[in-house]
């Protein structure tokens, strides 16, 4: 009953959020603030996580294909596959539900502890398009771009890998990546981390907006709300999948 | 002017405000006081909308906010200024920008104009050269301050206090309940605060509503509650020896 309760909220929240903006100057500079805050300040650690996972892919594949007969571009061709379809939308949309997540809970939800909300609230501001809307703009429109570095150095990654290990010859490393190229894939994936950077910017606001308590539950909440975005993700990866590559 | 009719509010099963009759006044400073409990917050956040009432009516200059359009609830939450008990500024906006943000919000002035009549109320409030700071830089006493100020900056018609005094020491207190019936009678407020502060009591209440188990047990002013006879007005507000003793050498005047 919680459950159906919890996901009535949800849809009423996501009814208010996508309001017109009061004020537009107020709401693009509330936008590129967004785009800041969670999208280009995660960069760095999408970069980093891409390219060493890059390079494992590549390293591990290459050490599980010992047999002579299979062609080494398999290892390119594979670390391609893997960095496109999962690594990039899925695997990384996950670590940034934790990172983006919590810091989205815990803002909004001292927000809520600090009166800050009521405030907006007493001015007339709605308050949950003022918060929510342009998280989710930055996200759904900044994440993309986060899958398509993701890809593009977990490749690189798994590249350099090979030349620092010499596991693999770059030639074959490369014709691997450029063997059986389907741009469908990379569109799957960039859908995919659309829809989980709506999610990444709404789960997480309910959970800090509509919280009650003091500081300890705005940590618990932060807890919950990771918990429960890396569930949704999961699960509308799975179905997702589904509808868009069966 | 504020009407308040039979106001009832509960949440679940507990009711909380059980139908309270009250009239707050333009230019006068009225308190609200109670024990923690009493449904002394409910009732300003009822009165504010944050909560809709079960029963009864709120009036605004003679309208019901249940018979107001739309756009006269948006124009009403534009003449209300608010002062939360945490001061409840924006952490990431400096000072100027918090007290600007109404401003930015509902008006179409240009910066300069809007940056003016900041500086004006931030001295009006004395705060200066606080402009920059962020609100963690700056006291308890000052962070009130600047609440106030970002309450009046819009020319409010209401002004609402969530005991704008809990934390403050005994000195600041009274200088910020002074600057808020300033305030009030400059600009012809309506005001109501919440309060647990006796010296505010004593000080401003021009007119005191006392809140028990959610009905007005007691109203009068700060003159009345030195001869009141109430029980619970006289166990609440004279709860310490010293205020016993003052009552005491008042009666005897």
């Amino acid at each position: 009953m919680t459950y159906i309760k919890s996901v009535g909220a949800y849809v009423i929240m996501l009814k208010s959020v996508f309001r017109r903006p009061q004020k537009a100057k107020i709401f693009k500079d509330a936008v590129f603030r967004e785009i800041d805050d969670l999208g280009v300040k995660s960069v760095g650690i999408v970069a980093f996580i891409s390219f060493f996972i890059g390079g494992v892919v590549a390293i591990q594949t290459a050490l599980n294909l010992e047999d002579p007969i299979i062609p080494k571009d398999l290892i390119g061709f594979a670390t391609k596959r893997s960095m496109i379809l999962e690594f990039s939308s899925t695997f990384i949309m996950v670590i940034l539900a934790g990172k983006v997540g919590s810091y989205i809970t815990s803002s909004i939800g001292t927000m809520r502890v600090t009166e800050q909300i009521d405030a907006l609230e007493v001015m007339g501001i709605n308050s949950l398009n003022y918060l929510v809307l342009p998280k989710i703009i930055a996200t759904v429109f900044f994440y993309p771009f986060l899958v398509l570095l993701a890809m593009t150095l977990g490749i690189l990654g798994g590249w350099i890998a090979g030349v620092v290990t010499g596991l693999f010859e770059q030639y074959d490393y490369i014709a691997g990546i450029r063997m059986d190229f389907k741009p469908s894939l990379i569109s799957y994936s960039l859908i995919k981390s659309t829809v989980f950077a709506f999610l990444i910017a709404t789960i997480p606001s309910y959970f800090g907006y509509y919280l009650k308590g003091g500081s300890l539950e705005v940590g618990r909440a932060s807890t919950k709300a990771v918990v429960w975005t890396i569930v949704m993700i999961i699960i509308t990866n799975y179905f997702l999948t589904q509808m868009l590559l069966s | 002017m504020i009407e308040v009719k039979g106001v009832e509010k509960g949440f679940g099963e507990t009711p909380v405000l059980k139908g309270i009759n009250a009239v707050f006044e333009p230019s006068k400073t009225s308190l609200i006081i109670g024990q923690s409990g009493s449904g002394k917050t409910v009732f300003l956040k009822t009165m504010l909308g944050l909560h809709l009432p079960d029963k009864g009516t709120i009036s605004f200059n003679g309208t019901t906010t249940e018979s107001m359009s739309s756009d006269e609830k948006r124009q009403l939450k534009q003449d209300i200024g608010m002062v939360f008990q945490g001061s409840a500024l924006f952490d990431s906006m400096t000072v100027e920008e918090n007290v600007m943000f109404p401003l930015k919000m509902f008006t179409k002035q240009s910066k300069e104009v809007m940056l003016e009549r900041v500086n004006f109320v931030l001295n009006r409030v004395n705060l200066v050269n606080s402009n920059q700071k962020f609100p963690a830089e700056l006291s308890g006493g000052m962070q009130k301050r600047v609440a106030i100020a970002r309450a009046i900056v819009t020319k409010p018609k209401y002004l609402f206090c969530d005991e704008p005094n809990s934390g403050l020491d005994p000195k600041t207190a009274i200088v910020i309940d002074k600057l808020i019936q300033e305030i009030t009678d400059e600009y012809e407020i309506t005001t109501v605060i919440n309060t647990h502060d006796m010296n505010s009591v004593m000080e401003i209440g021009e007119k005191i509503i006392f809140l028990k188990d959610g009905l007005k047990e007691w109203e009068g002013s700060s003159d009345d509650i030195f001869k009141t006879d109430n029980e619970a007005v006289v166990d609440f507000v004279y709860s310490s020896n010293l205020f016993k003793n003052v009552r005491k050498v008042y009666l005897e005047k």
